[in-house]
């Protein structure tokens, strides 16, 4: 599903990623886990296609479709979708407001009808309830005002309704205390699907103790260091990754 | 409001054209000769039937005009407009003035139609009663009879003249002297129509009530003049809607609106302003110079302003409120979105005369292209003004790097227990904002006019319903092309 070929990519001319190989497969969650600094959030925003991060080199297929030529909503209408690290605010938009007007845009896109106000309703205060989102919050301004806890649920939320093909997490667990963790684990993994991917970036493995990774990678100075199954991230909590960047140099 | 902004956002993509009110109605129409003189202001009192101390008003108006000069303090760079290369009358044909709506021209029922303003009244919105303004003159005005029932004069001011003089004798003027300002003494000598409201007390109007304005004829200058009265513990919401034809010359368009609330009387003014712009050379628009004042006489009366300028190549005005009650209350509401070439340079003044008097200014400039947006503001505290409070907040949004937001606020107190608040912003629009949008599915220009919609919430939620549909898109429309 998503093919990532010897990508190389630069911020204002400095290169972060130097070669990154990686291959998802429809119905797999990857972990991809790093240090600080090691490129992380910039895979993320290169795959998305935020402008400012320029592709020096490699490829990208998503279901065999080159992905970089693609503008960030017609990526987002092909089912690329990112929970952001740090959710954007926009004032005076309500939450409800937004999710309508991304659902609508994407059902456009795909060529389905869009759906009239009761109707989204239904789907969002269901998806919400799951979340422990409640009414409220999906009147306020989109993220205006909302605590860490709250954006990262609204991501979640997000994420329910759009429902991607390939979801990509960027730092979900950051800035969340442990029920807050749980409850958002919960929302990703009834996500999973025989034909949804997911690509999980954290700098911790507490995250993938509530979500099981079929693959884990270390990335670390713009490369894939290491590859290995879910328990690679136990390893790399208990040695950390000074050891395993050590090994590969 | 949630639903509201979908849907429109979704109207705003299904409306191809930038200025889709840009085209002209075939019909015939009277004209006086070209140009300005003391015969064209009798002119047009004689077509009007005008008693003789209107004509002498006018008059006196014409000849204090020709001793003044145009104001050049505004942040505008105004082209020599020429006087005499105008018309100053112009008027559907028609036998006589239509006695119902049955008898108005087809083809300037069909022309409103076609802006979106069915005057059938079976046709028309629930509850707004419209009186629609063609070039010089009032073409039908809906609902009369079931306003009449509950004593609410709404007309055009020329049939008030007829119908109405003494109340049209007492008050005209009276907040807008014909000396006032280079554009308002030349409206008062040669104004054609317009509306006429009157609210008698105690009174709730049962429905909002609406002019619509339309500029057809070519070279043809409008100058309406608009009057609402509401006497004591009464109500009434009016709103007014403008557009115009795309021409490659500038128009000249030069109103004046005066507002008198008695005790405990309400006005709510509304205007959604989309006079043609100019191309996106800057050729062509309307130039819009408005006086529009509002006297708050009475003791805990209140005016409201609530505009959304999304036209005109230029936009002079600053909807006022002149506070003299005790306990009275000001606000003014406005949006003003300029694009491409346009300039605006609109604010309000709040004069506070009686004790504890209380005023609230929301504006919000949004600026594109290479349009330049000023927000120009007074706040006066007069003597009397014990007590009193304004708070003024002011935020500017730019779209681009080639635009320019400025803030002039000016402020005078002359009694120290008066309170005032100014807060201004400026911003652009995010990267990271649109990003995020775009990363969810919503294209760039969609983008921006939701968020452009979310800057303005504050404003658009004072407009009536109605109307707040068709300015949140009338915002996304005139930000087409402001981005990429």
């Amino acid at each position: 599903m998503l093919e990532i070929r010897d990508l190389h990519a630069s911020v204002e001319g400095q290169a972060i990623l130097n070669g990154v190989d990686l291959s998802v497969g429809p119905g797999e969650v990857h972990a991809v886990m790093g240090p600080n600094g090691s490129g992380k959030s910039t895979l993320s925003y290169v795959l998305s296609g935020r402008e400012g991060y320029a592709v020096d080199r490699g490829e990208v297929l998503y279901d065999g479709r080159d992905l970089l030529e693609l503008e960030p909503e017609e990526r987002a209408a092909a089912g690329l979708f990112l929970a952001f690290q740090y959710p954007v605010e926009i004032p005076g938009v309500g939450t409800m407001t937004f999710l309508r007007t991304a659902l609508n845009a994407l059902r456009r896109g795909r060529g389905e009808n869009e759906l009239d106000a009761m109707q989204f309703l239904r789907v969002v205060r269901q998806k919400a309830r799951a979340l422990g989102i409640g009414d409220d919050m999906l009147k306020r301004a989109l993220n205006v005002g909302f605590s860490g806890g709250e954006k990262k649920r609204n991501e979640m939320l997000q994420l329910a309704i759009l429902e991607p093909r390939l979801a990509i997490l960027d730092e979900t667990d950051s800035g969340l205390d442990i029920d807050a963790l749980k409850v958002v684990a919960e929302g990703v993994n009834a996500l999973r699907s025989p034909d949804r991917a997911m690509l999980i970036i954290t700098h911790y493995q507490r995250l993938l103790d509530h979500i099981v990774p079929d693959r884990v990678h270390v990335l670390a100075k713009g490369r894939i260091l290491r590859s290995g199954g879910s328990e690679l991230a136990l390893e790399l909590e208990e040695k950390g990754y000074g050891e395993i960047m050590g090994e590969a140099a | 409001m949630s639903r509201v902004a979908a849907e429109t956002v979704e109207q705003v993509r299904s409306l191809g054209d930038r200025y889709k009110y840009g085209f002209v109605t075939d019909i015939e129409s009277e004209q006086a000769p070209k140009g300005l003189n003391e015969d064209i202001v009798r002119f047009i009192s004689a077509i009007k039937d005008e008693p003789e101390w209107l004509l002498e008003w006018r008059l006196e108006a014409f000849r204090h005009w020709q001793t003044m000069t145009e104001p050049n303090w505004a942040k505008l760079g105004i082209p020599m407009i020429d006087y005499q290369d105008a018309y100053y009358y112009s008027a559907p044909k028609q036998k006589e003035g239509p006695k119902s709506l049955d008898e108005v021209d087809p083809e300037l029922l069909a022309t409103y139609d076609k802006l979106g303003i069915p005057l059938r009244e079976q046709e028309m919105l629930a509850g707004v009663a419209v009186d629609a303004v063609f070039d010089s003159v009032s073409v039908a005005t809906t609902f009369k009879a079931k306003l009449e029932e509950h004593g609410v004069i709404f007309c055009p001011i020329s049939e008030a003249v007829q119908n109405h003089p003494e109340l049209v004798r007492k008050y005209l003027g009276s907040v807008v002297p014909y000396t006032d300002n280079f554009f308002a003494t030349l409206n008062s000598a040669v104004f054609t129509d317009g509306s006429f409201v009157f609210v008698p007390k105690g009174v709730r109007c049962p429905m909002e009530l609406s002019t619509y304005f339309r500029i057809n004829a070519a070279n043809t200058g409008q100058f309406e003049r608009t009057l609402i009265i509401a006497e004591d513990s009464s109500y009434v919401s009016y709103l007014e809607g403008c557009t115009a034809p795309m021409r490659d010359e500038h128009q000249l368009h030069a109103a004046v609106v005066e507002l008198v609330a008695l005790d405990d009387a309400e006005i709510k003014y509304s205007t959604v302003q989309n006079w043609y712009p100019g191309d996106e050379n800057g050729v062509g628009g309307i130039f819009n110079f408005v006086t529009k004042r509002g006297a708050c006489i009475g003791a805990r009366s209140k005016i409201s302003w609530t505009q959304v300028e999304t036209g005109s190549a230029i936009t002079w005005k600053y909807p006022s409120c002149m506070l003299h009650g005790a306990d009275s209350v000001g606000e003014f509401y406005s949006i003003a979105i300029t694009n491409n070439y346009q300039q605006a340079d609109t604010g309000t003044k709040m004069v506070h005369m009686g004790p504890r008097s209380r005023s609230r200014v929301i504006s919000k400039g949004i600026s594109a292209g290479r349009a330049s947006n000023a927000y120009r503001g007074l706040v006066k505290m007069l003597p009397g003004a014990a007590s009193a409070r304004n708070y003024t907040q002011c935020d500017s949004l730019l779209i681009g790097s080639k635009c320019g937001a400025h803030t002039f606020p000016y402020i005078e107190s002359q009694n120290r227990s008066a309170r005032v608040e100014h807060e201004a912003t400026t911003s652009k629009i995010d990267d990271d904002q649109l990003f995020y949008c775009r990363q969810r599915g919503i294209g760039e220009e969609e983008a921006v006019s939701l968020i452009v919609n979310g800057f303005c919430r504050e404003v658009l939620q004072q407009l009536p319903m109605e109307f707040a549909v068709e300015a949140q898109k009338l915002v996304g429309i005139s930000l087409e092309g402001s981005v990429g």
